[in-house]
């Protein structure tokens, strides 16, 4: 399978990347090549694995249901560009 | 050509647990803005979400209650967009491994007849935060408290046929949680929400029409209008030769119509894939075993040991079973009453009238279930007649004391010597000769009718007080032998 330049296009813009015109051939080249590699895969018979969800061989830990972070706005709106009225700020999303 | 409508429903309940999904902020309600959001809420680098057992635990319940498979395996998935109330430009989600599969509940229809919905799957999910459009002139405000407050999304087959049977459904999904007390169920602070997906088509098509899903409705009836509106919407452009989009829509509740959102550029294109910083969940039978001994009485259950018991009818066993407070009142009231159909008749009466009237949960009643009863052995032992038990009622909605305090301090104990009632017999039948007359002249059939005036007058003359039974004896024994006479 192969990308062309309007998939990557569509991608970038999905992912809210930013790419450089010139750049744009490079990348449809690579990832049509890990696409390549991934095709050579699925040729192998996979009919008795079990499918992974997590490459490390280990369950999920479970948190007790208890309040531990109190009130810290003040101390993480430290980084927020803009904040009013405790609300973070940001370019209005509708018209 | 005759249309049917294509039901199915998202509904999202909101799991009651102290703290977040995958942090330790807290899930109240109410509090101010971004005081409940921790570093792991706002996706600030180097955080890792850790799962709350206690989400694990109520989504697994909710699995028993339908009768569903639980997955033994589970795992979340990111489903990728970017709003800036989700922090992290995905939302945590479950796509492929849902901890809840197939499973189904029975609602029961207007002509008492039952109908299985299936429940294609529940999963456990992450809601976003809140943005603020209209408080400032150019910029959005973000509130993240609601950020990471567990969801657990309940997807139905598309097997409902109509508006009611669609509502039928959501009343049936909210009594189920709010029973296992996984969810607070109130609709109005968004804890239980529910998107629509309707299609018509023509009866006995086995293909699905295109639908439309309206979302985030947030009351009983709101689902039924929104979705009985969207029907009618969808008939009348296919039978003006118009083909049906298939988009989202919203309901507005104040000019009672859906309308379309402005559909994205792009159409959804989530780009699933397993959550790389949550392993999988494993769930084993002891675990699954455990809890199901712990599954309290639910609705459906509940109805059916209510006709049995108490020998209540299919309505008035299915209303009083639904909700948990609600049916324990009613078998408080009706153990202190020793009479089951009378304190039906009230608590689905003049109980739910006041309560309804002053938007009052049951548990906050002013009038507890064993003061109702209290009330019911008055009524029973002929201490007060029904019509004045209201009036009694009322007090001790007022806070005026119990029945019987009621009762002594307003003097309204009902009158049974028949010595006093008999003269006030008399009286009446001496002060309204006309009435007397036309009765002794009347065919004995219509006299029957003819007593209600002189019970009225009698009545009054008791102040409502006198026994109505031994009144109507004694005025047919003597108005019968006047006219035998």
């Amino acid at each position: 399978m192969s990308l062309d330049r309007t998939d990557v296009e569509k991608i970038a813009h999905l992912a809210r990347l930013n790419i450089a015109e010139q750049d744009i051939q490079e990348y449809t080249e690579n990832l049509s090549d890990i696409l390549n590699l991934v095709d050579q895969m699925q040729a192998i018979n996979t009919d008795d694995v079990i499918p992974m969800a997590h490459p490390m061989d280990a369950i999920q830990r479970l948190r007790i249901d208890e309040v531990t972070e109190g009130n810290q706005r003040d101390l993480l709106q430290t980084v927020a560009p803009a904040v009013e009225a405790g609300l973070f700020q940001v370019p209005k999303v509708i018209e | 050509m005759e249309w049917e409508a294509v039901i199915g429903l998202e509904i999202h309940a909101q799991l009651a647990t102290k703290s977040k999904i995958f942090s330790g902020a807290s899930t109240a309600f109410g509090a101010e803005p971004n005081t409940q959001a921790c570093a792991v809420d706002l996706a600030l680098p180097g955080t890792l979400p850790v799962f709350n057992a206690e989400a694990l635990r109520m989504a697994v319940l909710f699995g028993l209650a339908i009768d569903a498979e639980i997955g033994h395996t589970s795992v979340f998935d990111r489903k990728n967009y970017f709003y800036p109330d989700l922090p992290k430009g995905y939302q945590t989600s479950q796509l492929f491994h849902p901890i809840v599969g197939i499973g189904h509940v029975d609602i029961e229809l207007e002509d008492g007849s039952t109908k299985r919905v299936g429940v294609t799957r529940a999963h456990l999910e992450e809601d976003a935060g809140k943005s603020l459009h209209e408080e400032f002139p150019s910029m959005t405000g973000i509130d993240l408290n609601r950020a990471g407050t567990p969801l657990l999304e309940i997807v139905s087959e598309p097997d409902m046929r109509s508006a009611e049977e669609a509502v039928a459904y959501v009343k049936k999904i909210h009594a189920i949680v709010t029973n296992l007390g996984i969810c607070d169920g109130n609709m109005s602070e968004g804890s239980f929400r529910c998107d629509c997906n309707v299609s018509v088509r023509y009866k006995g098509e086995e293909k699905f029409g295109n639908r439309t899903e309206t979302k985030n409705i947030n009351s009983f009836r709101f689902i039924e209008k929104a979705i009985k509106g969207e029907i009618i919407r969808q008939i009348d452009i296919l039978e003006d030769g118009g083909h049906i989009t298939q988009e989202t829509r919203l309901y507005d509740a104040n000019k009672d119509e859906t309308r379309s959102m402005r559909s994205k550029e792009e159409a959804n294109d989530y780009r699933y894939f397993p959550c790389p910083d949550l392993l999988p969940i494993v769930i084993d039978d002891e675990y699954v075993e455990k809890l199901r001994s712990t599954l309290p009485e639910l609705p459906d259950a509940r109805k059916a040991r209510f006709i049995e018991q108490y020998q209540l009818s299919e309505y008035d066993a299915m209303v009083l079973s639904a909700y948990r407070d609600l049916s324990h009142y009613f078998e408080t009231a009706a153990q202190a009453a020793d009479d089951a159909k009378l304190t039906a008749n009230w608590v689905m009466g003049d109980l739910s009238k006041h309560l309804n009237q002053n938007d009052t949960d049951i548990k906050d009643s002013p009038v507890t279930a064993e003061q109702l009863g209290g009330l019911l052995l008055r009524i029973k032992d002929n201490t007060i007649t029904g019509k004045l038990a209201k009036q009694v009622f009322e007090a001790m909605w007022a806070g005026e004391g119990s029945a019987d305090e009621v009762i002594e301090a307003k003097g309204l104990k009902q009158v049974t010597d028949t010595g006093a009632i008999e003269s006030m017999v008399d009286d009446v039948i001496a002060a309204n000769q006309t009435q007397v007359d036309q009765y002794v002249s009347a065919e004995p059939d219509k006299r029957g009718k003819m007593i209600g005036f002189f019970m009225g007058k009698v009545m009054q003359a008791s102040q409502g007080k006198a026994n109505p039974g031994q009144v109507q004896g004694l005025l047919k024994q003597k108005l019968d032998a006047l006219a035998n006479s």
